[in-house]
């Protein structure tokens, strides 16, 4: 992290006044984006609940043992549609029998996991392509855009859809194929960035002083594009939660009987005169997730101070 | 801009060749779509080889594709193989129910959208400012599928328990007595909503972003000294150097508002490209999912281009 601190340029210092910079000790890229993020009170409140979403998904097992007593793939068909609160679910139960409160801790796992990997996906891919086409440009270049150009008319969903109906992989699969046919978006912010990274003084003197490709992009290309990659990534988590909703609400995302949100609101529509509150749960859940990660990462954005072009 | 213009539409065929691929090695790397009855005691190998020989399924993969491509070009998409009607008929059936959709979303979204953020950018940090960004926020964040089911509880389970006026939730006319422009508003209104509302939210903050930075130059404060109604000031001078960007924008989301389209025709069985698609997938219908996955891609490719030709339209510096 020093170095990424030290190859940022003092004008990213931001909204503090300069005398206030004047008397401050020098401080690095990081420390500074972290304090302006603390100071900004709506996206501390929204991570903090982000944080409280993420501690209740991790602790399903506790939840599941020692608070709802229930485990997630438990039938109690005599007490089905419970609603909450009653014969001991907290949340209710849904048309098995089974806890919601329980499921729904083990659901957001799965939703999360699925987001976090279909992000890492992306961002390999893309990053790898972006930053390459960037940094070497020539051929390389005009072949890596032009197959994102024809990768951006795919339609995802349709596509998505039938791969999954078909071949129905596992979750962290079905993750790499969204990174397969999203890569476009990311990898031409990376690009451009890149691009304009490489005709800086530091690279040439780098150069002069015998450094290769491979340790140019590591050591002095990738901590600059490192800003742009967490503002787009904690960004595009919360799509890839809501595509993991849409992939299982149509029963070819996560299968039954593993939970995640995007199920429960499948396997809850077909009670939706009776009982409201199965669809409404997961739903809000994933809801507040999306919004806290999407106000976290306007936040970050913020703080970090880069111009991100919509993907 | 005409050699731009001409590049890209000479290489669109060649995008719709690269779907068209993709799609079929997608669809046939699990083999002929056929051989699945084999496991099935009651069909005889006969009857698999008749059903192979009906539906062109007899032939090599390679010969299958190019033979495909072949009747592409001749504006041909196969018949589907379930009903055998042609999918080009199923797409035209469908096609205007999702357009119909997702045009009257953009248009209610747009004028619902362009005062509350022109309100918003000229009280800029206002506590109604801010108040309109975080519902704004709070409204782009909603998922489209629990949003549409929630309404049909609202608006058609709720409603017609407390003997209010309800909804319909699926189609798009009544069965029993179709027809009529009430008829078919009635089945739009949820659909519609589902749709918008995500859009909405989505507008408000690029356009008071881009007025914003309109609002700070100089032919703004120039149109004021003149004297001009700050109602002019805003609508005509200011807003109209907001189109250029949006119109953009409306391109680039194009994706989004028909994969949003896609989502709330299955919520509500609402017979569009969305409902066909899904469909044809869970009935392994191949020639229906090559069809509809066809023409996403072209209308894709032409909402981009059209964004490019309108750029001019809006911006006469663009003019040549």
């Amino acid at each position: 992290m020093a170095t990424a601190a030290q190859t940022v340029h003092p004008s990213r210092a931001g909204t503090l006044d300069e005398v206030q910079i004047l008397q401050r000790k020098p401080s690095g890229f990081w420390r500074d984006t972290w304090r302006r993020f603390r100071a900004d009170r709506g996206a501390m409140f929204f991570g903090t609940i982000f944080v409280l979403i993420l501690i209740f998904v991790l602790s399903g097992p506790l939840i599941s043992k020692y608070i709802t007593h229930y485990t997630y793939s438990e039938n109690h068909l005599a007490q089905k549609l419970s609603s909450p609160g009653e014969n001991g679910f907290i949340l209710g139960s849904d048309g098995n029998g089974r806890d919601v409160l329980t499921r729904l801790a083990y659901g957001g796992r799965i939703s999360l996991l699925f987001a976090l990997s279909a992000m890492i996906s992306v961002l390999c891919l893309g990053g790898i392509v972006g930053g390459c086409a960037g940094f070497f440009g020539g051929w390389f270049d005009s072949v890596a855009m032009r197959i994102a150009e024809i990768v951006l008319a795919m339609p995802l969903l349709p596509l998505l859809i039938l791969i999954s109906s078909m071949y129905r992989p596992p979750v962290w699969q079905l993750a790499m194929f969204v990174g397969l046919f999203s890569w476009p978006g990311i990898s031409r912010l990376i690009r451009g960035e890149v691009m304009s990274i490489r005709r800086r003084e530091y690279i040439d003197a780098a150069r002069v002083t015998g450094a290769s490709n491979l340790r140019l992009l590591i050591r002095h290309v990738f901590p600059n594009v490192l800003p742009i990659i967490l503002v787009w990534a904690s960004l595009s988590v919360p799509s890839l939660i809501l595509l993991e909703a849409i992939l299982s609400y149509l029963g070819v995302g996560v299968r039954p009987p593993t939970p995640s949100w995007g199920n429960m609101l499948e396997e809850a529509k077909q009670f939706y005169r009776t009982s409201w509150w199965l669809i409404f749960i997961p739903g809000f859940a994933i809801y507040i997730t999306v919004l806290s990660m999407t106000l976290t990462g306007n936040g970050v954005r913020d703080a970090i101070d880069v111009r991100l072009q919509r993907k | 801009m005409v050699a731009y213009i001409i590049r890209r539409l000479l290489i669109m065929p060649v995008i719709l060749f690269c779907v068209a691929l993709v799609t079929f090695v997608i669809i046939n790397l699990k083999g002929n779509p056929v051989d699945r009855f084999a496991f099935n005691p009651r069909v005889k190998p006969a009857d698999i080889a008749r059903m192979k020989h009906n539906l062109g399924l007899d032939k090599p993969v390679q010969e299958r594709f190019f033979l495909y491509i072949e009747s592409l070009i001749k504006g041909d998409l196969q018949n589907s193989l379930i009903n055998s009607k042609p999918v080009t008929v199923l797409i035209g059936d469908a096609l205007p129910n999702t357009l119909r959709l997702a045009i009257v979303s953009i248009v209610l979204a747009f004028m619902i959208a362009t005062p509350i953020a022109i309100y918003a950018a000229t009280h800029r940090n206002s506590a109604a400012d801010r108040f309109i960004l975080t519902t704004a926020v709070a409204g782009s964040s909603i998922p489209t599928v629990w949003l549409g089911l929630l309404l049909i509880i609202l608006f058609a389970v709720k409603f017609r328990e407390w003997n209010l006026p309800y909804l319909p939730i699926n189609g798009v006319k009544d069965t029993r007595n179709p027809g009529g422009f009430r008829d078919l508003a009635e089945h739009m209104i949820l659909p519609v909503i589902a749709l918008a509302i995500p859009q909405i939210a989505g507008w408000i903050w690029y356009i008071r972003n881009a007025m914003l930075e309109v609002l700070n130059q100089d032919f703004i404060r120039t149109s004021r000294s003149l004297g001009l109604k700050e109602q002019t000031v805003q609508y005509s001078h200011a807003f109209r150097n907001c189109l250029t960007p949006l119109v953009t924008l409306v391109g680039l989301s194009l994706p989004d508002i028909f994969a949003g389209a896609l989502i709330t025709e299955t919520v509500f069985s609402y017979p569009g490209m969305g409902y066909l698609t899904v469909n044809a997938i869970t009935q392994n219908d191949y020639t229906v999912i090559m069809g509809t996955t066809l023409i996403y891609a072209a209308i894709l490719i032409i909402g981009n281009l059209m964004a490019d030709l309108l750029y001019p339209v809006v911006d006469p510096r663009l003019r040549a």
